[in-house]
């Protein structure tokens, strides 16, 4: 039972972070119906700002922990947004209303530039940051045959369920009540009508990739924390997991993105904690495509209804 | 090619002019949907665009409201008053969009981007198929409407985040703004249901809510009273005529109920392939006979009579011979297929 526990505080951790990741995948899918494939290594650029402030700021004497904390996270949010925003006007508003797959090859071309140019510029070997954030909670203590085994809630995993909780409310509040979110899904629906209501589309769609930024920022920032080493490589394969986890919970939604973000992170490290860890990924990805066989547009997804 | 009846200069179109579209053509690759037409819509006028199918009254829509760059022309929408012809020259020159007058502004529309023409021009526009946000309630298709002036006030979405005062404000206003045209078109007590969910003839007077939630000058209306019944029909009229009397929205009108245009419309123009045939009130359209030979369809040879007879003053004309429907399918069969509707 406390293992069970354990493994479930875990697995909440990093289906937050892969959640986080998974809104950019399914708000840019959402609003133009494309893959940002690039959006794996906009998280990476994130980590790796969010090193560089991180440094940075002890490097100036600043010795508050929470204040370089929160300073980190906003510089991080900040110049990830100026990426996702260069991003988005390079490579795919010049290709809007040309066929579907073009933007999908610029955007894995993106994707490439920037893992390359992170790899020229930062080096190749992974950078590690100490551990700055130590200690936690032991919530329940139970004695097994094999000694004692404790469920430990670490400092770091509550900031890590609490920030993604948080962000997801505001986010969906900005989704539902504002004024751009509306304007957002209005351009869902039907981009040529907001426009001729005044909407101005294009900047509505570079905002979109601005908040996915944003979001994948906060997202690498707390990868770089509980993991302590990133490298230019890790967009990869958490870009594929939350692209997974947008599929799974239905693409186009916003509580299907988060939902499908804390299941593979469960699914992950159930399977690591209980089975192999050798078959993590594959347990994901099963799971997927069984989930997909079943309910073809995913757990919280809309069935497409054909436009009459 | 000259209108069959000159109209009086005293006319409002001529002389207090809202939109004035000039030298308009359009083609697409070999097909000439519009082809040199000009005509004026006056300011508080109800001015209907009709002509038989494809003869390119969409595709003037489409030019107006930024869905088409025409490849010639040129639509010029004016807030001010009267002809303002030396302020539209001068602007023409500079390549810019608009001048710096104020409310006195004049807009070339054929430079604009679709939603500066209706963030700024003032021009709303319905389309033939209903386009409404399905999966919106009613209430925020109109707020949709009100997108502009809602993130000004909230500061780029910043304001609307912490819910300061002044865009609270500006939500209570746009809510009560919207409540307003739901009142109007009938609508208010399903403000909270998804805009799908409604009826056709509800869906038809959100739209045109929703249209007007924009604040317009200028109103275009693709074919309002298309799959509407009597009552609905007659509905329309009057919410119409309120749109123009009280609110002073001029009202441009694509339809093809000839019942609706003759009894709202103040000015008709009417278009066949691509071309104007007819301008002028309903009464001076309805007797033209270049109009009715459109409608009702004749032989070449018959055109040729039709228009040697134009030429004619009218008291020596002998009336047209009535024609049976049938002879609608064999019309111009050369020219079929010409004018494009999107």
């Amino acid at each position: 039972m406390e293992y069970f526990l354990q493994q479930l505080i875990n697995g909440l951790t990093l289906g937050s972070i892969y959640g986080l990741i998974a809104i950019g995948y399914t708000m840019v899918y959402g609003i133009i119906g494309m893959i940002n494939f690039a959006h794996g290594d906009i998280f990476m650029v994130g980590s790796f700002i969010a090193l560089a402030t991180f440094l940075a700021l002890i490097a100036l004497g600043i010795s508050a922990l929470p204040l370089i904390l929160f300073i980190t996270l906003l510089v991080s949010m900040l110049f990830t947004s100026a990426w996702g925003w260069t991003v988005e006007r390079l490579a795919y508003r010049p290709l809007r209303g040309s066929f579907r797959l073009a933007p999908l090859i610029t955007a894995i071309g993106m994707s490439i530039v920037l893992q390359n140019f992170v790899q020229i510029t930062q080096g190749a070997r992974v950078k590690p940051l100490p551990p700055q954030i130590q200690g936690g909670v032991t919530l329940i203590e139970g004695v097994t045959e094999n000694g004692t085994i404790a469920v430990q809630l670490s400092y770091m995993q509550m900031i890590i369920i609490f920030t993604t909780l948080a962000l997801m409310i505001g986010f969906s509040l900005l989704i539902s009540k504002t004024s751009l979110g509306r304007s957002q899904r209005a351009c869902e629906q039907d981009q040529k009508m907001a426009a001729l209501l005044g909407v101005n589309v294009d900047r509505t769609i570079s905002l979109t990739f601005v908040m996915g930024a944003a979001l994948a920022a906060v997202a690498g920032f707390m990868f770089l924390l509980l993991y302590g080493v990133i490298d230019f490589y890790i967009g990869f394969l958490a870009g594929v997991k939350a692209f997974t986890a947008a599929v799974l919970g239905g693409i186009g939604s916003l509580p299907g993105a988060m939902l499908g973000g804390l299941l593979i992170g469960l699914i992950e490290v159930f399977w690591s904690g209980y089975f192999s860890v050798e078959y993590k990924d594959v347990a994901a990805f099963s799971i997927l495509v069984i989930v997909l066989i079943f309910m073809p547009s995913g757990l919280l997804g809309k069935p497409e209804v054909e436009k009459v | 090619m000259e209108p069959a009846m000159k109209t009086t200069p005293t006319q409002n179109w001529d002389t207090n002019v809202v939109l004035s579209v000039e030298h308009l053509t359009m083609r697409f690759g070999g097909l000439l949907a519009v082809n040199d037409l000009s005509f004026n819509v006056g300011r508080g006028d109800i001015t209907a665009l009709i002509g038989p199918n494809g003869a390119g009254k969409t595709t003037v829509f489409n030019c107006v409201t930024g869905f088409y760059k025409p490849t010639e022309g040129r639509i010029v929408m004016r807030h001010g008053k009267g002809f303002q012809s030396e302020k539209i020259e001068a602007l023409t020159r500079t390549g810019r969009q608009f001048n710096d007058d104020g409310d006195d502004r004049v807009f070339l529309l054929e430079r604009m981007p679709d939603f500066e023409i209706s963030k700024r021009a003032k021009v709303a526009r319905t389309f033939q198929n209903i386009r409404l946000f399905g999966g919106m309630t009613a209430l925020e298709n109109l707020l949709v409407a009100q997108h502009n002036p809602l993130m000004l006030a909230s500061m780029m979405t910043i304001g609307g985040i912490f819910n300061l005062p002044g865009y609270k404000k500006a939500r209570a206003e746009a809510i009560d703004f919207a409540a307003y045209w739901l009142e109007k078109t009938g609508l208010i007590e399903r403000a909270d249901d998804p805009a799908a969910d409604l009826p056709y003839g509800d869906q038809r007077r959100l739209e045109i809510a929703r249209a007007m939630c924009t604040r317009p000058h200028l109103l275009c209306l693709d074919e309002p009273a298309a799959g509407l019944n009597p009552r609905e029909s007659t509905e329309l009229n009057n919410l119409l005529q309120y749109i123009r009397k009280d609110h002073g929205t001029s009202i441009l009108l694509i339809e093809h109920d000839m019942g609706v245009v003759m009894e709202i419309s103040d000015h008709v123009v009417v278009l066949d392939y691509g071309e104007k045939i007819s301008d002028g009130s309903a009464d001076q359209v309805k007797n033209d006979p270049r109009v009715i030979s459109a409608y009702l369809g004749v032989d070449e040879d018959e055109v040729a009579a039709v228009e040697a007879m134009i030429e004619m003053p009218p008291s020596e004309r002998t009336p047209i011979p009535a024609k049976p429907a049938a002879s609608k399918a064999k019309k111009k069969p050369g020219k079929n297929g010409k004018g494009g509707k999107s």
